[in-house]
């Protein structure tokens, strides 16, 4: 039993609420240092937590769902603690406001793989006081010792008497009893849904149609508009001749809006007609003759110099100067692109002193910002309805789409709801950053790495995402564009890390798995390399590299076991691993690869091995790995995104394809049982899988790939 | 006007002869079951039947599809009954969601001509039904837990 001390931590707060139930406030550890300046009775903390006389449970849920299971996997914590059926707890989306930013993030978001990582402790205790106060109304009312009640399935019991009362019946009395001093959590070996594989609450809505996004909202009078941005990146509306568009049936209005045109009609069919028909001149701006050959040729020229330091150890000069083996490499990974699988879309109800949003967001807080600042309304006027998410990536971190489809509304005086194409998403998208990275290790005369020096060329999220984080000037550096570099685990003296912000014009923004996903694949195949380079086996020489690092070893030893390392291939076939540490969990994918005599890759088999702590729902990680390891061979295997004039040249998935269900390997995965602190899973399973398969390659066919897309053509 | 069969009713709907299927049965019957994905025939969330064929609703225009019987996601069951949907959730294959009333009706399509389908079949029949958050070995999973379903009940 785990025993939490309160009393210095005023963070819970219970009141009775209309009707007499009893609702729970609390407050996360960031929201309480945000709030602090307040005045202490000002402290008034959202309700997360209701129950009601007829006893239904509420739980508030800060996160959406779009696709992780969080929907299943927040009310788990709660019910746990709370003592109470699970598929009873009513889920309601959080509205913005600062009680429900993230404490990871520090704002209100979902992202970064964060949910589960931070619910769990408040939300355990929160269920678990509840508990407690239940107990104690309980007792009160029969006139016994708390102890002698035990509470189950919605109901406290009196041991003894076997008299039991409803959690709604005791609600209004839980309020008033204080908030206990000291929080008693379950223990693990007790848990009834914690740890076990819990069918997810949204399924059913997803098989029959009726799962609603942000897409399928209905609202009377809606309009359906699509906006036409500059095709070069950068680029400025100039003239448009709208005649034709408007005579299109259906067509209602055509703005200029927001550096583009915007075409209003009573449908999609009729929008995308009305748009096809518009006749644009750009001004394209500066950009409009940058090609992706130009942005390498930027970064390259930026990484012959020492660029701002992002990690330095030991001394890196005298250390090649004394290495028996130097080996030197060149990696490059291109812009990737989100294509959640649901576009982008807002539909916006203006009136003229409210609005309603309905939208698919990860920053509900962000969404409604971005509309007070279009219409003038201040925030609280403004209420954003969360609807299921057809993907998010990290794409729907953004709200240029909402801040565009509400400067529509505005001009078109009627409920608008802005659809982008899939041709707009895949052109307009804020891309995985393109980098690049010069890599030189040192190694000994025994084959030990002693040296590693790494200059990275790569555009900066934060720079535009969140400036602040970036640093000093002159000494900046964005923490998403050096990790899984700055910070691999791999014991090594003498290492410096340096990075170069570079920025062709292209936009960049977080896409699942952030900087691990690139970086990850050149620092785990690059340590591939030192260990072909000392003769000696990838698995072995990273153990030896790592002896300090149980968790990580763990990973790499679980999936290397599942996967029979060392165990004979075929010909032509060969076997790679790789691991990262992401989102404060570990992960590690041995991939199996074969290569045809016409140098198609074929990856038959990936077995993944995850330590993410404490478990909630073991089939929600599985499911979350594999789709990971699908996420990340797409972007392995497939595209890439290039520029030519200013421009993304690819369109629709026939230029960019995804990865479909015959190209699909089979995958394994395993957890790590374990009771640390919770870890994020959304991610982690991105970034071992491209260096897993590289280095795979390399063992099929002794040519080393550093360059994503895979393609032994060039090799 | 058109008139069109969908899920055993009739509408008669007064659009553009070219309105792809698609924006018919999600603007005008309000049936958004049916998915938008790539509007180029080239990811299958618009799937639906015609005649009990899998057909790609973005790019099958609303005036070639007039006196064929069309059955959308929603006319599958009346109450998520049908094997496919059984299966779907025992093997929790959705995560967001979006792509999988396309790949139900692929799968039904498959399953009502080969009731027993190899992994071959599988393959030929859903490869054209992308899905972005990478579900694709809990679908093939499903299917043939729906196989095994509908023997059962025959
Ligand atoms: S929307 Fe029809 S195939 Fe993609
Ligand atoms: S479940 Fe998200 S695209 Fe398939």
């Amino acid at each position: 039993m785990n025993a939490i001390d309160t009393r210095r931590r005023q963070f819970l707060k219970a009141s009775v609420a209309v009707g007499g139930g009893l609702v729970i406030g609390f407050v996360m550890p960031t929201a309480r240092q945000a709030m602090a300046s307040e005045p202490k009775d000002n402290f008034a903390p959202n309700a997360w937590i209701r129950i009601a006389k007829d006893d239904t449970v509420t739980l508030i849920v800060a996160k959406v769902e779009m696709g992780q299971g969080v929907y299943t996997s927040l009310p788990m914590l709660l019910a746990e603690e709370l003592e109470v059926d699970l598929t009873k707890i009513h889920l309601e989306d959080a509205p913005p406001g600062k009680e429900y930013i993230d404490p990871i993030l520090k704002f209100q978001a979902t992202g970064g793989s964060t949910s589960v990582r931070s619910s769990w402790k408040p939300l355990s205790e929160a269920g678990a006081a509840t508990r407690m106060m239940l107990i104690a109304a309980a007792a009160e009312t029969w006139k016994v010792k708390p102890a002698d009640c035990r509470a189950e399935n919605g109901m406290v019991i009196h041991k003894t008497s076997n008299r039991s009362l409803s959690y709604g019946q005791l609600a209004e009395s839980a309020a008033r009893q204080p908030i206990p001093k000291k929080i008693v959590l379950k223990d693990a070996k007790n848990y009834n849904y914690i740890g076990k594989p819990v069918a997810r609450r949204d399924s059913p809505a997803k098989v029959n149609g009726s799962a609603l996004y942000g897409i399928d909202i209905k609202i009377p009078g809606l309009l359906t508009a699509m906006f036409v941005p500059c095709p070069v990146f950068g680029g400025k509306l100039k003239s448009v001749d709208d005649s034709a568009a408007k005579a299109v049936k259906g067509v209602k209005h055509v703005f200029q809006v927001e550096n583009g045109v915007a075409v209003v009609a009573d449908g999609f069919w009729s929008a995308k007609q009305g748009r096809e028909a518009l006749k644009v001149q750009w001004d394209e701006g500066a950009l409009a003759q940058l090609d992706s050959a130009a942005i390498e040729r930027q970064f390259e020229q930026a990484t012959t110099q020492i660029g701002n330091i992002a990690r330095k150890e030991g001394d890196v000069v005298t250390a090649l100067g004394k290495a028996a083996k130097t080996v030197e490499a060149v990696y490059h990974a291109p812009y990737a692109p989100h294509c959640t699988m649901e576009p982008l879309n807002c539909t916006v109800d203006l009136r003229a002193d409210h609005c309603d949003i309905w939208v698919g967001t990860q920053v509900p807080a962000m969404a409604q910002e971005a509309v007070a600042k279009v219409t003038g309304l201040p925030n609280e006027k403004i209420k954003v309805h969360i609807t299921y998410l057809g993907g998010g990536f990290g794409r729907r971190l953004e709200v240029d789409f909402i801040t565009q489809a509400a400067a529509i509304a505005k001009l078109a005086g009627a409920p608008v709801k802005l659809i982008w194409t899939r041709e707009d998403d895949m052109r307009h998208d804020v891309y995985r950053p393109a980098s690049f990275t010069k890599l030189r290790a040192g190694l000994d005369a025994k084959g030990h790495t002693t040296v590693w020096e790494q200059h990275i060329a790569c555009p900066s999220i934060f720079k535009r995402y969140m400036p602040a984080l970036l640093g000093e000037e002159g000494k900046k550096v964005d923490p998403s564009s050096v990790e899984a570099a700055a910070d691999h685990p791999y014991a090594i003296p003498n290492v410096r890390v340096d990075y170069h912000v570079t920025d062709p014009g292209v936009p960049v923004g977080f896409w699942r798995s952030v900087g691990n996903s690139q970086n990850g694949f050149f620092t785990e195949s690059f340590i591939d390399e030192l260990a072909h380079a000392a003769g000696q086996d990838p698995l072995k020489y990273r153990l030896q590299l790592l002896a300090k690092q149980a968790r990580i070893r763990g990973v790499l030893e679980l999936a290397a076991t599942k996967a029979g390392w060392g165990e004979p291939l075929p010909k032509g076939t060969g076997r790679g691993i790789a691991a990262v540490f992401s989102f404060a969990s570990y992960a590690a994918e041995v991939a199996e690869v074969e290569v045809s005599a016409n140098g198609e890759i074929n990856v038959k088999r990936v077995v993944c091995a995850i330590d993410c702590g404490s478990i909630v729902n073991p089939d929600t990680i599985k499911a979350q790995v594999e789709g990971a390891v699908i996420f990340a061979l797409t972007a392995a295997l497939k595209g890439p995104i290039t520029i030519k004039n200013g421009q993304v040249e690819q369109s629709n998935f026939h230029d960019y394809p995804l990865l479909s269900l015959v190209e699909t390997p089979k995958i394994e995965v395993y957890i790590v049982d374990s009771h640390e602190a919770p870890g994020g899973v959304g991610e982690p399973g991105v970034p071992p899988l491209a260096p897993a398969v590289a280095n795979a390659i390399f063992a099929a066919t002794g040519k080393r790939l550093r360059r994503m897309p895979f393609d032994l053509s060039t090799a | 006007m058109i008139e069109i069969n969908v899920n055993g009713q009739i509408h008669a709907l007064d659009i553009a002869a070219d309105t792809p299927l698609l924006w018919a049965l999600r603007d005008n019957l309000g049936l958004t079951g049916t998915k938008y994905g790539c509007g180029m025939s080239l990811c299958g969330a618009c799937i639906v039947h015609v005649d009990g064929e899998p057909m790609r609703s973005c790019v099958t225009p609303v005036s070639s599809v007039v006196s064929k019987k069309i059955k959308t996601i929603e006319g599958l069951s009346t109450d998520s009954s049908h094997p496919l949907q059984q299966a779907w959730i025992a093997e929790e294959v959705p995560q967001c969601g979006y792509c999988q009333s396309g790949q139900i009706m692929t799968a039904a399509a498959l399953l009502a001509k080969s009731p027993t389908p190899s992994d071959a079949d599988i393959d030929s029949a859903m490869n054209g039904n992308l899905c972005r958050c990478g579900t694709y070995s809990r679908i093939r999973k499903a299917i043939h837990r729906a196989a095994e379903i509908m023997r059962s009940k025959a």
